[in-house]
């Protein structure tokens, strides 16, 4: 086997074959050398001169960012050109001399561009050392540029929200990446220096809207000049947001709660659309959007009043009496009660040592569910309560969507809490007593919930138990097809309980506003159901409500539905530390339900407006 | 085995050469890879680190394919291109992705890349072939063989790897040549127009329009140059030219240095090279090349049979191609496809391959001085 099969001759052959071989390898290295040497020896001075003085970069071409706009195609966010100043380390000559220049010329903080400059990083990638220049600025630099080689003024993208603090909570704001978030798969194909959406719907869709980085290589002078540049790939925008708030009730809304704290939630119960969700105090984005200083920032943070907070769905608050509506629910589905069986309310409830007090010290009288709500009587509450049980309870808040997130697509949502006694055993690890069924009754004790659940809530009951997950967007434009994608209404179901149970709470909703504990809310417009409601703050009470400091003072409540026939609204007001319900948090929804009712018919829905917007879009950041 | 081992001479003079030569190209390579890579990296092994585990597992492949016998090995060429064949089938379903192309399967942390082992079980299975009988006539010298590479071609062209594929083919027309086609000639055009292509493509390249370049380009390997605007060859060009003749020195390439140039530790790790030690070291890369492809077919040209004799070509042959066709390409006289220099390039799969080729090579001699058995 160690021979091999082939005649001698063929085999004798090989040797003649492999000099040929050989003299074919020296002919082709030799070819070989013979272009490096034309390459590096000829051309060489060429190709030295290349890459000293016409360096090509790649460089990043940032997308633009999807625009963002209310039901009616109202803008709500967009992007704007702004210049910011860039310095390459690589061609700086003297950095103090330059440090000196730019404070003279643009009264820049000398300190602060020195920290820029000296902070940790490549020399090779431009560090942005002012954004948002003027105008005048950025033509001041550009004239001097020469005396300054290494600095640059670079157009770019920045995000502008044209109406300001309006809907700040729900736009929310964008921002450089953070080295956290860089980690994290869902940013794999991002780098330094990204813009990504921070908070809002901004965070919660930025996947939509960033859109997709291009590339071009970019020549550049030994000054660090752009000389010549191509686009080797186009950036791709983001998509757009069609919200389902209507920017004019948003307006609105925000204009009512005014200075003082609070929320204030509409949405509509035949889709779960959300036509406005304000939250004061709140912040303007384009102040979040650009680069803050550390002052800035701690500012913001440590701001008692909490701006950054979406009171709306990150609010927890106890229902108070609000909370007896899906109590009424549950009193008449598990028949502790019947519509006509009463309750003698002399004022308090005695259980064991401790007597509960009604709002009313004198008392009701004979109540039945109707007027224990249109009243708001609290022993009725105590007593179905007390039969009841906290399980029961419990059952009945979770069906309305209390204790967990409504799943509206909204960063850091907060569920509130329905508590059980099985809750208890868990978070607690203490046994449910019996005397905190009765607080629960009434929305007090560990019961909390967000406007946003309320505003659920008194919707579904206005819709007969048919549930809808609010929702804030309602379409998305594909930029890169045209396409206008519609999201449809997400049902989540219909609480199990008789027709007749709504319409008697119902009834007595409508009863409130008319004759009840909201008189206020009394519209010539249109019918208004609703129930009011009083957070308690704190529990020991020393004298007339004008003598409490205000932090003390009791959160009012407010639900609603508009009309009581059809609704086709609802409303959930909170304002903190304004005392009672009925007097103060009322007229709010019904100015906020009027508006609505007025604004309607409505201008024409989403265009499909391709050409709108977004110039800025093509502007250009070094990598 | 191991008394047959003591049989025969250990290292001589030549095997010395032979390892010298080896090492200093790979040598070179390390050097290349850290000098583009050292400091860019940050977390991961460093490449150099990683080169070097890959050299130390080729030296494992060296010893393995040195220390066997080389008639055995051929005796599995069939079933090793068999299981080949499986691997590329699987790469293209389950094969990891990058730049375009399905190339890796993943082994645990490792990457591996079947089509580099392809080309090595391909020489072994022609060389198999063409020695177990006397093959004659047009259908037996040129169409059957020609069927037996077509298969693993089309799956690697698939991938798509232009640059494997080619190496199939330079493998294919040399183990032809070498056996003989009963019109010499052809045998030798169809090698020297592969060996040729360089030159005669830059003629018909050069004459082409952008948009019609950029289309063929986009055709024959869509992943690598996505815009076709050159930016790589460009770079490549300028990073070997601005070396001159003493070149920039070791970490003084701006190109590499600044990542003007991309996949300098890969594909371009010769214009890294070229770039920081001028005309002078790359004459120094290209003469070990040289002598190691002349020692090579020594090997070939005093094997003691046609089985050896044409393993040795066909190794040979394959690495000629890959280092001829590698700096053509970063030297910007053809178009850039895919193929790693030698030795020098970074890569687990290309590094353990190439050397375990050189150690069958070696096999081949060592074989030829034993006695019969």
């Amino acid at each position: 086997m160690v021979t091999g099969h082939s005649s001698e001759s063929e085999f004798g052959d090989l040797h003649r074959r492999l000099f040929i071989l050989r003299v074919g390898l020296l002919l082709v290295v030799a070819l070989l050398g013979l272009r490096l040497w034309h390459l590096q020896i000829h051309e060489g001075p060429y190709y030295r001169d290349l890459s000293e003085n016409n360096r090509t970069r790649l460089v990043l071409l940032e997308p633009a960012r999807g625009l963002i706009y209310d039901r009616h195609g109202v803008l709500l966010a967009n992007n704007v050109p702004s210049f910011s100043l860039y310095v390459m380390l690589e061609d700086v000559k003297d950095r103090e001399f330059l440090i000196q220049q730019l404070t003279d010329l643009l009264g820049l903080d000398p300190a602060l561009v020195r920290k820029k400059m000296t902070a940790k990083g490549s020399k090779l990638i431009p560090r942005k050392i002012k954004d948002r220049m003027t105008l005048r600025d950025a033509t001041l630099v550009e004239s001097h540029r020469l005396d300054m080689p290494g600095v640059m003024i670079q157009v770019e993208s920045q995000r502008n929200y044209p109406g300001g603090v309006t809907a700040a909570h729900l736009l929310g704001y964008v921002g450089e990446i953070s080295a956290d978030q860089l980690e994290k798969p869902e940013f794999l194909d991002l780098h330094q220096g990204s813009i990504v959406g921070q908070y809002g719907v901004e965070k919660s869709y930025d996947r939509h809207m960033r859109g997709m980085a291009g590339q071009k290589s970019v020549e550049v002078d030994a000054l660090g000049h752009e000389k010549k540049a191509s686009v080797v790939e186009r950036p791709q925008a983001g998509n757009d947001l069609y919200l389902t708030i209507d920017v004019r009730l948003q307006k609105v809304a925000e204009d009512l709660l005014g200075e003082e704290q609070g929320a204030i939630v509409a949405l509509d119960p035949n889709s779960g659309d959300i036509l406005a969700m304000a939250s004061r105090p709140g912040f303007d984005p384009n102040v979040l959007s650009r680069e803050l200083t550390t002052k800035q920032w701690v500012e913001i943070v440590q701001d008692e009043g909490r701006p950054l907070n979406n009171r709306a769905s990150q609010g927890q608050y106890p229902p108070g009496s609000t909370f007896k509506i899906p109590m009424a629910v549950a009193a008449l589905e598990t028949k502790t009660m019947s519509p006509s069986s009463t309750v003698f309310c002399n004022g308090g409830y005695q259980f064991g040592k401790r007597l509960y007090h009604d709002w009313k010290a004198s008392g009701h009288g004979y109540v039945d569910l109707h007027n224990a709500l249109v009243h708001s009587c609290d022993v009725y509450f105590y007593t179905i309560g007390q039969r009841m049980g906290i399980d029961v309870m419990a059952e009945f808040g979770k069906d309305f969507g209390l204790g967990k997130a409504t799943g509206v697509e909204l960063p850091s949502e907060r569920s509130g809490i329905m508590p059980s006694t099985a809750w208890k055993q868990k978070a607690k690890n203490e046994q449910w007593l019996p005397g905190e069924t009765i607080s629960a009754a009434i929305g007090q004790g560990y019961v909390t919930v967000t406007p946003l659940q309320m505003a659920s809530l008194v919707g579904t009951v206005a819709n007969d138990g048919v549930n809808y997950r609010p929702r804030l967007v309602q379409a998305v434009m594909d930029r890169t097809s045209g396409n206008l994608q519609e999201l449809p209404a997400v049902p989540r179901g219909k609480i199990n309980a008789k027709p007749e149970t709504f319409r008697v709470i119902k009834d007595a909703l409508a009863d409130v506003v008319t004759k009840g504990t909201a008189t206020k809310a009394k519209s010539s417009v249109v019918t208004i159901g609703g129930k009011t409601g009083t957070a308690q703050v704190a529990a020991l009470r020393t004298g007339p409500e004008e003598n409490i400091p205000k932090k003390f003072r009791d959160h009012a409540w407010f639900v609603a539905f508009a009309p009581v026939e059809s609704p086709k609204i609802a409303v959930a007001v909170l304002a903190e530390h304004m005392g009672h319900g009925g007097a103060t948090a009322a007229p709010l929804a019904k100015e906020v339900i009027e508006t609505y009712m007025k604004l309607t018919p409505q201008i024409p829905a989403v265009t499909s407006d391709l050409s709108r917007g977004n110039q800025a879009g093509r502007s250009v950041k070094d990598s | 085995m191991i008394n047959r081992l003591t049989e025969h001479r250990g290292l001589d003079s030549f095997d010395i050469r032979y390892v010298a030569l080896i090492v200093a190209i790979l040598g070179i390579g390390v050097l290349s890879i850290y000098s583009v890579t050292h400091g860019h990296q940050s977390g991961t092994a460093p490449y150099y680190l990683k080169q070097l585990i890959w050299i130390g597992l080729g030296v494992a492949a060296f010893l393995v394919m040195w220390a066997s016998d080389y008639h055995h090995l051929a005796r599995f060429a069939y079933p090793a291109y068999a299981v080949i064949l499986l691997m590329l089938i699987f790469v293209l379903f389950e094969g990891r992705t990058s730049k375009g192309a399905q190339r890796w399967i993943a082994l645990g942390p490792l990457n591996f890349q079947p089509s580099e082992f392809a080309k090595l079980v391909l020489i072994l299975v022609l060389a198999h072939y063409y020695s177990k009988a006397p093959r004659v006539g047009w259908l037996q010298r040129v169409i059957v063989p020609g069927l037996l590479v077509l298969p693993g071609l089309l799956l690697i062209l698939k991938q798509p790897d232009l640059g494997s594929g080619l190496s199939f083919v330079a493998v294919y027309a040399a183990m032809l040549l070498m056996v003989g086609v009963r019109s010499q000639a052809l045998g030798f055009i169809l090698l020297f127009s592969i060996m040729l292509f360089p030159f005669a493509w830059e003629g018909v390249w050069g004459s082409l329009h952008d948009y019609q370049r950029q289309r063929i380009m986009a055709f024959v390997d869509p992943g690598y140059d996505p815009a076709g605007k050159g930016y790589h060859a460009l770079q490549s060009k300028i990073a070997i030219g601005s070396g001159e003749l003493l070149g920039k020195g070791l970490y003084g390439g701006t190109q590499s240095q600044l990542r003007f140039l991309p996949e300098g530790h890969t594909d371009f790790v010769f214009a890294v090279f070229a770039e920081e030690w001028g005309f002078l070291g790359v004459l120094v890369l290209l003469t070990l090349f040289v002598a190691l492809m002349w020692l090579s077919l020594e090997i070939a040209s005093k094997a003691k049979d046609q089985l050896g004799a044409l393993l040795a070509v066909g190794i040979v042959a394959m690495l000629c191609f890959c280092v001829v066709i590698n700096i053509g390409m970063t030297a910007g006289m053809f178009p850039i496809v895919g193929i790693p220099l030698p030795l020098v390039s970074y890569g687990g799969s290309a590094t353990i391959m190439t050397m375990a080729s050189l150690g069958l090579l070696l096999n081949v001699k060592r074989k030829r001085l034993s006695l019969f058995y």
